[in-house]
């Protein structure tokens, strides 16, 4: 018996219309958990690097984790895996919501997509019954809507739902796909979804899942819940209240919003508003949220309410995500009335809420700089709020510059030319970033955006403080009761950083390990379906690499202890960066925005990507080395990257750098 | 006049956030052996969500109803309609909730037995189900013994000479 997973997977061929269940090896389990970590071997195994991201050859796969629909405490992600049409690398976006957990009650732990269906579909799976269904009434349908008008044709209620909208079937770049009160919205991965034809994934199930040691698995998560009671009863003192507790950032929460609103940077991420939060505008946004917001709410099994549904003022009631609550708003300069009713169209649409009010912004910069004309914009309203909705309605169409801006602000630039690339200037790996921008370097973060290869940086951050504590009372008092340090060095690194050190401490030695650490954490979530909201992403989290393990063990009855989930993770997390080394990513591509910190320093960021580097083994251009594949037992990529000739090539460094003296 | 243990599980529907971790800790609960096995479709709590609605309605499992009603009622709370059944606790024949998903055996809640408090209230942090116990009088009827509701049912039919004249006979045969 499979403990924990469910030891099968469904393969759908869409261009044949054949649906196959595959039970799975149990050994990759032990050597990839799952999620992510097995997601990376079939990409790795079935999707050549030539393989274009619309090619009937991409898969589409959508993965329950490890402990998905378990009794574990927000274990409920839904890991999306793909090749990004937009980085044009390996692409993987979460959600949360109830899709997951109800896959794993239907029998499988992924669905893997290929082919491409003759014409719109969408795929219903009960238990063991499934079918491709025909979609072509659905489409042009919201992504939200579809799911209740799937469930009532269906007569399921309690079915399960992830769906496109108008921007998937479009292939927008940055198209999401929809579920529940969550999304899979970064890196395009709706736009496959949308190439392969496939409308939307019901699924339904009634089907148990086995757990390994139950009296001990029930106990460690009795302690979870424990600790989260504790946690939401003290949040961190002496810390910004949006971060001091569990959960994603709770913006459906709090009302003061002057942190972001004064920190983060509006329009096309430019202008910091200092001064904004207004005791007139803190009324009215208050207002605003009071009047729209009905509920606070959550994903499966998991007490955080991250989640709200709102009701717009003559508009349908749709579910908002954390920081979408500002990203339109503050785009547009305008005010949170306007966000939270913008928000609906564009979650029905399915659109990243990132990417697309940074996309829009981009183009109205460059119709200000003279780079676009009015002609691009035939018919667009005159005011800043009539003009975002009018230009979401042409992206997610691709109607006359919308075509062009559905490919997103590096590709659009690309077509467009004539300097177009300098506006668009908030981009990691061709992808667009949260709207940050700050004065001095920050060594933490600058190797998280240099290195993570999720490519959003509140997917990697964590369970470090993100600055100084002010007094030494403080420090200790944080570190006194610290469970979820790794080690006693880490929790040093905090009794000793003072204010006003940066951006020389933590020392590049330090930030390797810290950096290393939290990375860690967010693999293992991605791996067993963890809610980084409960784990990797917040100060303190009740999931940590002491409990980890044992929970791993008593549910799957693998044996697990801190030592192999390491080097676990370190296999699959070197699978993930293998998939884009011969997608051709090199130390070159990795750099934050170039206008991200005011203040820079060369040397030092040089210094602390050469020691990372190293520290994660490896070479100096950001290719694992062949003994690092060779420790955990990855001489498969080794060889590959030996055939490609990857090993004997000149670095991108010394390439860029010979044509900056030829320029 | 006896006293007898009431335990309720008051919902306080407005407090729902929608998690469902009430129908997960039942059915692992009630897996044998305990804990071993999850499966929501097993639970004795089942959650009514609706959230563009706003319906979140926890309703844990009563009674086998062996027939379904002819008459269902509807309501309608702040605006919001609930289905036909939805604070219907029995395990009936018009619905598929409170069955056992393989046998279609009817499910019911049993508080937890042997628990400080039923599992799906302990689970839920957002205090939308509260345990409570109360001590109600009961009158104490006398039960008529199953020989005496027998004939008690023979007379009601067959009218208290024929029964009379039977017995004799039975006895006479003897």
């Amino acid at each position: 018996m499979r403990y924990a997973e469910t030891g099968y997977n469904l393969e759908i061929d869409l261009s044949r219309g054949n649906i196959e269940r595959v039970e799975t090896d149990p050994r990759d389990t032990e050597l990839y958990l799952g999620g992510l970590g097995t997601n990376a071997k079939i990409i790795w195994d079935r999707v050549p690097p030539e393989t274009e991201p619309f090619s009937p050859d991409n898969l589409l796969i959508f993965s329950a984790g490890l402990l998905g629909g378990t009794p574990a405490t927000g274990a409920n992600r839904t890991m999306v895996t793909s090749i990004s049409p937009q980085t044009r690398l390996f692409a993987y976006s979460m959600m949360g919501g109830f899709w997951a957990p109800e896959l794993k009650f239907a029998g499988y732990d992924k669905v893997i997509l290929r082919g491409k269906s003759p014409n719109l579909v969408y795929i219903w799976i009960h238990n063991d019954k499934v079918e491709i269904r025909d979609a072509s009434h659905l489409q042009g349908k919201g992504s939200v809507e579809v799911q209740d008008l799937i469930k009532q044709e269906l007569n399921e209620p309690n079915a399960q739902v992830a769906a496109i909208g108008l921007a998937g079937e479009n292939k927008v770049y940055f198209a999401s796909i929809e579920q529940g009160r969550s999304s899979c919205s970064r890196q395009g991965l709706g736009a496959v979804m949308g190439s392969k034809n496939v409308k939307a994934i019901a699924v339904r199930g009634t089907r148990d899942i086995n757990i390994a040691k139950p009296d001990e698995f029930i106990e460690l998560i009795n302690e979870v819940l424990e600790y989260i009671k504790w946690r939401n009863e003290n949040p961190i003192p002496n810390y910004m209240p949006i971060l001091a507790g569990l959960g994603s950032p709770q913006e459906m929460k709090h009302d003061d919003e002057k942190w972001h609103t004064e920190n983060f940077v509006w329009g096309n991420a430019r202008y910091r508003r200092k001064g904004f939060w207004t005791k007139e505008i803190a009324e009215d946004w208050k207002e605003s949220m009071a009047t729209m917001q009905r509920r606070l709410i959550s994903c499966f099994n998991c007490p955080m309410k991250c989640g709200a549904t709102i009701s717009p003022p003559g508009q349908p009631t749709y579910m908002m995500k954390c920081f979408t609550k500002l990203t339109y708003t503050m785009a547009a300069f305008a005010n949170l009335e306007f966000g939270l009713g913008i928000a609906q169209s564009a979650t029905e649409y399915g659109v990243d809420g990132y990417s697309a009010p940074q996309v829009m912004a981009f183009a109205l910069e460059l119709l200000e700089a003279g780079i676009l004309t009015d002609h691009d914009f035939p018919g667009m309203p005159p005011d800043s709020e009539g003009r975002f909705h009018w230009l979401l309605d042409r992206i997610v169409r691709r109607e006359g510059i919308g075509d062009i801006l559905a490919d997103g602000t590096y590709w659009a630039a690309e077509k467009i030319g004539n300097g177009a690339h300098e506006y668009a200037h908030n981009n990691i790996k061709k992808h667009e970033q949260l709207p940050l921008k700050l004065s001095m370097l920050d060594p933490i973060y600058y190797l998280m955006y240099c290195t993570n290869e999720k490519v959003t940086i509140t997917q990697i951050e964590g369970n470090f403080p993100q600055a100084p504590f002010a007094t030494q009372e403080e420090r200790e008092a944080f570190v006194s009761n610290w469970i979820q340090a790794p080690n006693e060095r880490i929790k040093q690194y905090v009794l000793d950083w003072e204010p006003r050190t940066a951006p020389y401490f933590p020392t590049p030695d330090m930030c390797c390990e810290i950096v290393d650490w939290m990375e860690r954490m967010h693999y293992i979530d991605d791996a067993v379906g963890m809610c980084a909201g409960l784990s990797a992403f917040p100060l303190k989290p009740p999931y940590h690499i002491h409990n980890y393990p044992k929970l791993i063990s008593a549910a799957t009855g693998i044996e697990m202890d801190e030592e192999t989930l390491i080097q676990t993770t370190k296999r699959y997390r070197n699978l993930v960066r293998a998939n884009n080394i011969i997608r051709g990513m090199r130390r070159i591509d990795e750099v934050p925005p170039e206008d991200h910190w005011k203040k820079r320093f060369p040397e030092l960021e040089k210094e602390l990507l050469d020691k990372y580097y190293k520290y994660k083994g490896w070479n100096n251009d950001g290719v694992p080395t062949k003994e690092t594949l060779h420790d955990l037992g990855l001489d498969y990529v080794a060889e590959e990257f030996e055939k490609r000739g990857i090993y004997s090539e000149t670095p991108s460094y010394e390439i860029s750098a010979e044509k900056e003296k030829e320029v | 006049m006896s006293k007898k243990i009431i335990k309720t599980i008051k919902i306080d529907a407005d407090k729902c956030n929608g998690c469902r971790a009430c129908e997960v800790v039942c059915a692992a609960f009630h897996a044998t052996p305990k804990y071993s096995s999850v499966n929501p479709a097993r639970s004795r709590i089942r959650l009514i969500r609706d959230p563009i609605k706003d319906i979140f309605l926890p309703v844990y499992a009563g009674e086998l109803a062996t027939a379904e009603c002819m008459g269902r009622d509807k309501y309608i709370l702040d605006g919001k309609e609930y289905e036909e059944c939805a604070f219907c606790r029995a395990s009936c024949p018009s619905r598929d909730i409170f069955k056992e998903p393989d046998s279609g055996l009817p499910l019911k809640c049993d508080m937890c037995e042997g628990e400080k408090e039923p599992l799906c209230v302990k689970w839920c942090l957002e205090e939308a189900l509260i345990y409570e116990e109360r001590e109600e009088d009961v009158e104490e009827e006398v039960k008529p013994d199953e020989i005496e509701q027998g004939l008690q049912s023979l007379l009601d039919k067959h009218g208290l000479e024929k029964l009379v004249d039977t017995l004799t006979r039975m006895s006479e045969k003897d």
